[in-house]
């Protein structure tokens, strides 16, 4: 039993660890697998059950060669793209391209987050910076990646500098407008508490006004994560000769379809990673959030 | 228990007789023109040090405007409020402040809350920490320092919110509708617990409440207010005896307090409406 308590939500029973029969020799010797509780295991069931269902319906699709209005006729087969990928995972160029894409990511997040976050900030506290920068966020926010291509190609000294330049733009926006928007939520009776506290302009700024937004600005770096991915595959598909996204398009006009959806799914994969990383930074900073519920 | 000296003894030297507010023909207006909405009528209130006064009235009277001037998150359109001689022009530590809604900072722990004042005063994190332990023991809740807010009740929060207005060692206490929000025997408990505090300390407390019980059982002073303008309608002394306690209820003197103000907002209250039907 005192090994099951040990588990955090209590509430639940464990799958692996101390039944009461098993009695002390469990308590003695901790179990080698990881703790799950038994919630956490059928969550992982799920999330396997679904996927096998996806690729036993995309494999029923391309072996009947199913044509009703899309056509499967020439999209490879689950194996062929696992086969692919095995492939390639055995070569060092594949893993350049996710090099390279990465670092993209990285080299553009950072800016956009550093940025994003600053620019956020002043505007959130100053009216006149507000109204100053506001216009070109609201003409520039809903041009997509795609159409700056052009245009940062001829901006840019570098494929490689205008493929960033895209990638940060791309993040910039919903880092900028979640951090404003968390200013903006700053709960008044906060500031007024900390003011008779004896609290400088700066004081509240950095106790109450930051901390405040912190919620929205990690959910805008989520955010901001995913439209990065987004725009940094904009820019490798049409300028550049390394990336994910290049790697992708590339087998398109070399005709090798199953490359395609390797490709694809290496983009889904390396997403999804991204933002569950940004999100595992930003939680710590919001434990206090957490233990409210 | 609590030696009472120590929380005078800082006081007693240069602090002796200090919080004293003075409230010089203020009056509160928002907005221009047509739109002009007077919240104070000229008022005037002289507030001894060491005492404990209640502004009584009705919701919408003005008298959290009114406790907001001597605070110093509204300026008066006329007149002038002093602490001690010195105008007030903003807020600022010689006024604690505790508030109706939760005002803790979610994000720091109990204790990092109480800490707070002493740190922007620029005591040291060893100074300030042990101000912040005295305080957080003196309300009772120093075992639960290291919580975040959100896992307290609402009374334990408000608590903690007293202890961290009085870590700065206020000259003044400013409460409004502190207990609004607690439940009814909380509640009680929380205004014996608040007269308990005050009785060690010492501190002038300006406590702004609808509820006419509660005025009674606190104050040395009730001041009545009437809404639409607000102004100051009575002043009424409270006799009993302290220290107090909720038996005092069932007495002549408490009895007889609580009618005339029970009274007096009657009154006002059928005045009001009737020039409203006029």
């Amino acid at each position: 039993m005192a090994t099951a308590l040990k588990i955090k939500d209590a509430e639940e029973t464990t799958l692996v660890g101390a039944p009461a029969a098993q009695g002390t020799t469990s308590d003695a010797k901790p179990s080698r697998l990881p703790r799950l509780s038994r919630k956490q295991l059928g969550n992982i069931g799920m999330v396997f059950l679904s996927l096998s269902a996806g690729a036993l319906l995309w494999h029923i699709a391309t072996a009947i060669n199913l044509d009703f209005y899309i056509n499967f006729s020439n999209v490879p087969s689950p194996w062929r793209v696992l086969t692919a990928f095995l492939g390639h995972i055995q070569t060092e160029i594949f893993w350049t391209h996710i090099g390279v894409s990465m670092r993209r990511i990285l080299i553009s997040y950072s800016l956009a987050t550093v940025l994003g976050i600053f620019i956020g900030l002043i505007m959130g506290r100053s009216r006149i910076a507000r109204a100053f920068i506001m216009p070109y966020i609201e003409v520039v926010r809903p041009i997509p990646a795609v159409a700056w291509i052009p245009l940062a190609i001829l901006m840019w000294p570098t494929e490689e500098s205008s493929i960033i330049y895209i990638t940060f733009l791309g993040a910039l926006f919903p880092i900028v407008l979640n951090t404003l928007h968390g200013v903006e939520q700053t709960p008044e009776v906060l500031v007024r508490a900390v003011q008779s506290l004896g609290a400088s302009r700066w004081a509240v700024f950095r106790h109450v006004v930051i901390p405040a937004a912190l919620p929205s600005i990690a959910a805008g770096l989520a955010i901001g994560m995913g439209v990065s991915w987004f725009s940094l595959l904009a820019g490798e598909i049409i300028s550049g000769q390394y990336g994910i996204g290049y790697f992708t398009w590339d087998a398109y006009s070399l005709i090798n379809y199953q490359d395609i959806v390797v490709g694809m799914l290496v983009i889904g994969f390396l997403g999804t990673g991204s933002t569950a990383a940004v999100k595992m930074i930003t939680k710590p900073m919001l434990k206090w959030q957490k233990r409210t519920r | 228990m609590l030696d009472v000296l120590k929380f005078k003894t800082p006081r007693a030297s240069d602090d002796q007789g200090k919080g004293q507010i003075s409230v010089k023909d203020v009056s509160i207006a928002f907005g221009t023109g047509a739109e002009k909405h007077i919240a104070v009528e000229t008022t005037s209130i002289d507030i001894e040090a060491g005492e404990f006064v209640c502004i009584l009235g009705p919701s919408g009277c003005g008298k959290s405007t009114l406790m907001n001037a001597i605070a110093g998150y509204v300026k008066p359109s006329t007149g002038e409020v002093t602490v001690d001689d010195k105008v007030v022009e903003k807020p600022g530590p010689d006024r604690g402040m505790v508030f109706q809604q939760y005002s803790l900072l979610p994000w720091k722990t109990v204790y990092e809350n109480v800490a707070f004042g002493p740190k922007m005063a620029g005591h040291g994190r060893v100074e300030s920490g042990s101000t912040a332990n005295t305080f957080l023991e003196l309300v009772g809740l120093k075992k639960f320092g290291d919580r975040y807010p959100a896992e307290l009740s609402g009374g334990m929060q408000q608590r903690v919110g007293i202890a961290r207005a009085l870590a700065n060692y206020p000259s003044v206490l400013l409460m409004d509708e502190p207990f609004g929000a607690l439940d009814a025997q909380t509640r009680l408990m929380m205004q014996e617990s608040l007269l308990d505090i005050w009785r060690k300390f010492g501190t002038t407390v300006v406590f702004v409440t609808h509820d006419v019980d509660e005025a009674v059982f606190l104050a040395d002073r009730v001041l009545i207010m009437s809404a639409a303008p607000g102004r100051i309608i009575e002043d009424v002394k409270i006799d009993l005896p302290r220290p107090r306690s909720t038996d005092m209820a069932s007495s002549a003197e408490y009895i007889k307090a609580r009618q005339f103000c029970l009274d007096t907002i009657k009154a006002e209250s059928r005045k009001a409406f009737e020039s409203q039907n006029a």
